[in-house]
């Protein structure tokens, strides 16, 4: 076995930054999917009551803002994108680039929850918080343009999906947020190189995850029944 | 690294884990897999008396047919909190977060697991969870059964149902980063001569397992979710008047909890492997049938939750698929049955305790696994179903299965844990005890079942109570049986006599170091140039440099210390 | 087996960082359109879900890297993603065969 000076950053039970490396990323690839199945029960919910209740989905779903949905959505993949450019710049020594590419990850992400808080505002508005979760504001669908065929008690069906699926992948931005602030400081120490940063990209792989499950959440809430409404 | 050469071998490693370092802080903020693994001992072993006690309210309540001894809303809370407690906080962590912690790296010759800090993290979680839920008992308990029925769970029950719920969901993550810790460790982490096919039957058991924790805890996790929100909030999830289906419930609660079972007793069939090569002296019988037996039950156990919704409104058709599949997982678990009976043919087979827990274990585990197939025979689950015949059925397999195999694992590995020897006589006694106690408690119950006794009821028609009144005093049988252990394990930690490095004189890598091991397992890493279970006759084993004249020990020590 | 486990690191050019994300722009753009565009029977959901899937899969070749990982990375997604499956196969096995029978 070769016995090369040990890297400050290996840990004393692996035998090499190689092995370290290899662990902590199948690590995080298993726990993605542990994760995938964790939003799979919500799609599954979706799926199924979307095929019971095409109108009622659908005339909820054209009350979501579709502006705001598609900036996020451009948010989010722009956020991916130097997220992917961290990664690169870890993996290629450039320490400048490595810190501004995750400062402005940080910042994307945090512009897509500022972006989150104001559409769930506009439902406090219009009394689409589903159920009795707002204690003296009950759910009101009179507000929501219904499609023919659409029964008014399944509008809410819709709203508890967008506000689980929604809140949920809301709860894994801000998760990712305080994992990049962590990642943040230490690669403005200058902790990442070439040699080592597995760190980063790991992070990058769950954020990116994120990403993947918004990609879904925007067609499946915002954009499917939007050509009923004509 | 050459290949092993042999030591003289060391009463005991003058460090070992226990004693390379001290203080209360020392255990609390370690990342050794070995004291987590005693961390884990300590606390399944607090929530399995706990959950003993509530199993001993409810057989005094039956033992008489009135509903005399616990009203029905306090017994619906004991059998309740009986089954989470069990389940969730015994069963589930038992072997893999025990043995499992303690044993995967050793077996495979790694230093530690791959995530240290993330195992011990683990702990934590699945304390806060326990505590959680211990508050949930304590502030008045919960009363929906272990299954959380929607909607009874989400709207009628005015019991804790939340924060209990919210205990079980914090514990499921200390089983998820159990099981991606066994999963990289065994991918990453084995020694230089390690293949896949030289793993004992210990790792694919416990690899098959972690694959059922990483790929179902987490729909429990987001299923109790939102069995929170409709219960806070009224959203609808599960609510017909909103349009919402109470069903789909039950099939995201089966989703994990049918594969749970296989949790619980997957690795108690590795444990089960061990022993009947070990105690055979003999390779086991079609070893990678037994192996691949493994994942075949991860991957299958996953097909067949819907035997769970036969009487449930789910729709026939559907019932049909699941009835076949039913049978169809029953065919790995049936090819671990043959290939250990053919192990013990011929072999030199001693009777020694962890073997009689095994040899228990094949015999229960056959009949709790048949009992499964008539309950998975659709129209005979229609007149079985919420009956004992079922309470009888799982218990043969949960109990008589997968406790059964923990005590054994538990017994043979303790020279290794604790580095002492527990009575040999006091172990084989007890053994018995707990298997004519057990079968005394739930052999009547299938009689009853099927004669038509319902489950879950405080009160019951006078002609069910001989087989009630068998039943409890078989439990009180097995509880002493149960408690003898507890009181000579604790006490050989103290008085037992020092066990040396491989008291079986078995081949394995976990007894190729001193007992107890060195905090990194092993002084220097090991290279495996055997195969699993490889018991050469003596002659052999001198040839290949294996066996020492003059030792009683057939397998070197690696490393000196 | 850290010898066995040995494989060198790719480096994905920036050129294709930026062509995947150039890509992934369009699809929302497209999914979008589509979105408002009044398609026979059910196209709409499947154009929807097509171009998600081609974006996801975008992200997970290039941005996480999987087009160029070991063969076990490409075994642990797909196992995600077959047990996803079985979830949603058998669970739809019960719903959409529930009306079959007619039940009087
Ligand atoms: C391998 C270990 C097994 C364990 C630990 C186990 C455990 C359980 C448990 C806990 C229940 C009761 C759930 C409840 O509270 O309602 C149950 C019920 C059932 N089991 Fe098993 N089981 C196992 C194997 C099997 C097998 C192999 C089959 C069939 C092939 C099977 C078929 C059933 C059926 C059909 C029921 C539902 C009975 C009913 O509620 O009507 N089980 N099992
Ligand atoms: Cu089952």
């Amino acid at each position: 076995m070769e016995h090369k000076a040990s890297h400050p950053a290996l840990q004393h039970h692996f035998e090499n930054l190689e092995q370290q490396r290899e662990a902590g990323t199948l690590g995080m690839w298993v726990f993605l999917v542990t994760e995938i199945m964790f939003f799979g029960g919500m799609f599954l919910a979706y799926t199924l009551y979307r095929t019971k209740y095409p109108q009622a989905f659908a005339s909820a779903s054209n009350h979501l803002s579709l502006p705001l949905g598609t900036i996020n959505t451009g948010v989010l993949i722009l956020s991916s994108f130097t997220m992917a450019l961290a990664v690169y710049s870890a993996q290629t020594g450039k320490r400048r680039g490595q810190i501004v590419c995750l400062a402005l990850t940080l910042l994307l992400g945090l512009t897509f929850l500022g972006i989150k808080a104001i559409e769930y505002h506009d439902k406090y508005v219009d009394h689409l918080i589903p159920g009795r979760l707002i204690p003296g504001r009950p759910f009101d669908a009179s507000g929501v343009h219904l499609l023919p065929g659409a029964a008014k008690q399944n509008v809410e069906m819709f709203y508890w999906i967008y506000f689980a699926m929604t809140g949920m992948h809301a709860v894994h931005m801000i998760i990712g947020v305080g994992l990049l602030s962590v990642i943040l400081y230490f690669a403005a120490r200058g902790r990442y190189g070439p040699e080592y940063h597995n760190p980063v990209e790991i992070s990058g792989l769950y954020w990116h995850f994120v990403d993947i499950i918004w990609i879904f959440l925007f067609p499946l809430l915002y954009l499917l029944g939007r050509h009923l409404e004509h | 690294m050459k290949a092993p050469e042999t030591f003289e071998i060391p009463a005991a490693a003058r460090v070992n884990y226990i004693n390379a370092q001290y203080g209360l802080k020392s255990w609390l903020l370690t990342k050794d897999h070995k004291r987590i693994a005693l961390l884990y001992l300590g606390s399944i072993t607090f929530f399995f008396f706990i959950g003993g006690l509530y199993a001993m309210m409810i057989r005094l309540e039956l033992l008489t047919p009135q509903g005399d001894f616990l009203s029905s809303t306090t017994y619906n809370k004991v059998f309740t909190q009986h089954g989470i407690i069990m389940v969730f906080f015994f069963l589930i962590p038992s072997i893999p977060a025990t043995l499992g912690n303690f044993l995967v790296p050793m077996m495979i010759g790694a230093k530690d697991l791959a995530f240290p800090r993330i195992n011990l993290l683990s702990w934590y979680i699945y304390l806060l969870g326990g505590v959680i839920t211990i508050y949930a008992l304590l502030a008045g308990g919960v009363d929906t059964g272990w299954t959380f029925y929607a909607p009874y769970s989400t709207t009628f029950s005015n019991s804790y149902v939340i924060a209990a719920g919210l205990g079980i969901f914090i514990s499921g993550f200390s089983s998820i980063l159990t099981g991606l810790n066994f999963i990289v460790t065994i991918h990453t982490m084995r020694a230089p001569g390690m293949t896949w096919f030289r793993l004992p039957l210990f790792i694919w058991a416990h690899y098959a397992t972690s694959l059922v924790m990483i790929l179902g805890t987490p729909v429990i996790a987001i299923t109790i979710l939102l069995l929170a929100f409709e219960r806070l909030a009224h959203v609808g999830i599960f609510d017909p008047a909103v349009g919402g289906d109470p069903v789909l419930f039950q099939h995201l609660f089966w989703f994990y909890s049918h594969p749970a079972v296989y949790i619980m007793v997957l690795p108690s069939m590795g444990v089960v492997s061990e022993l009947i090569a070990n105690f055979s002296r003999k390779n086991i019988f079609g070893y990678k049938f037994v192996a691949f037996s493994s994942l075949a039950i991860a991957v299958f156990g996953f097909l067949v939750w819907g035997h769970h919704l036969f009487v449930a409104s789910q729709s026939v058709y559907a019932g049909m698929i699941f009835s076949f599949l039913s049978f169809a997982v029953a065919i790995p678990s049936a090819i671990k049955v043959f290939n250990w009976t053919a192990t013990l043919y011929k072999g030199s087979i001693s009777f020694d305790t962890p073997m009689l827990y095994a040899l228990g274990f094949i015999g229960l585990f056959t009949i709790g696994g048949m009992t499964g197939l008539f309950l998975a025979s659709l129209a005979i689950d229609v007149h079985v179903s919420d009956t004992y015949f079922v309470v009888a059925h799982f218990h043969y397999i949960m109990v008589g299965g997968a406790l059964l195999g923990y005590l054994g694992g538990l017994h043979y590995w303790w020279p290794k844990i604790s580095g002492r020897m527990y009575p040999e006589g006091w172990g084989r006694f007890s053994a018995l005890v707990v298997f004519v106690g057990f079968n005394l408690t739930f052999l009547p119950q299938f009689v009853a079942g099927y004669l038509g006794m319902p489950r879950r009821y405080h009160a019951y028609p006078p002609e069910f109570q001989v087989f009630n009144v068998l039943s409890s005093a078989g439990a009180s049988i097995l509880g002493v049986g149960l408690l003898i252990p507890l009181i000579y394990l604790v006490w050989s930690m103290r008085y037992g006599k020092r066990a040396e490095a491989n008291p079986w004189h078995l081949p394995g890598l976990e007894w190729r170091t001193a007992s107890p091991p060195p905090t990194e397992n092993f002084l220097i890493t090991p290279v495996v140039t055997w195969e699993a279970y490889e018991f050469a006759p003596p002659e052999e084993m001198q040839v290949i440099g294996k066996f020492r004249e003059g030792t009683d020990l057939d397998a070197p020590i690696i490393g000196k210390s | 087996m850290s010898v066995q486990l040995r494989m060198s690191e790719h480096i994905v050019p920036l050129r294709i960082y930026i062509t995947i994300f150039l890509a992934l722009l369009v699809g929302t753009g497209l999914t979008v359109w589509a979105g408002g565009h009044d398609f026979p029977g059910s196209l709409n959901v499947i154009i929807a879900l097509t171009i998600a899937v081609i974006k996801a899969t975008l992200v997970v070749l290039y941005f996480m890297h999987v087009r160029y990982s070991s063969r076990l990375i490409w075994v642990v997604f797909t196992a995600a993603l077959f047990w996803l499956g079985i979830l949603f196969a058998l669970t739809l096995s019960d719903y959409w065969t529930r009306g079959w029978l007619p039940i009087s």
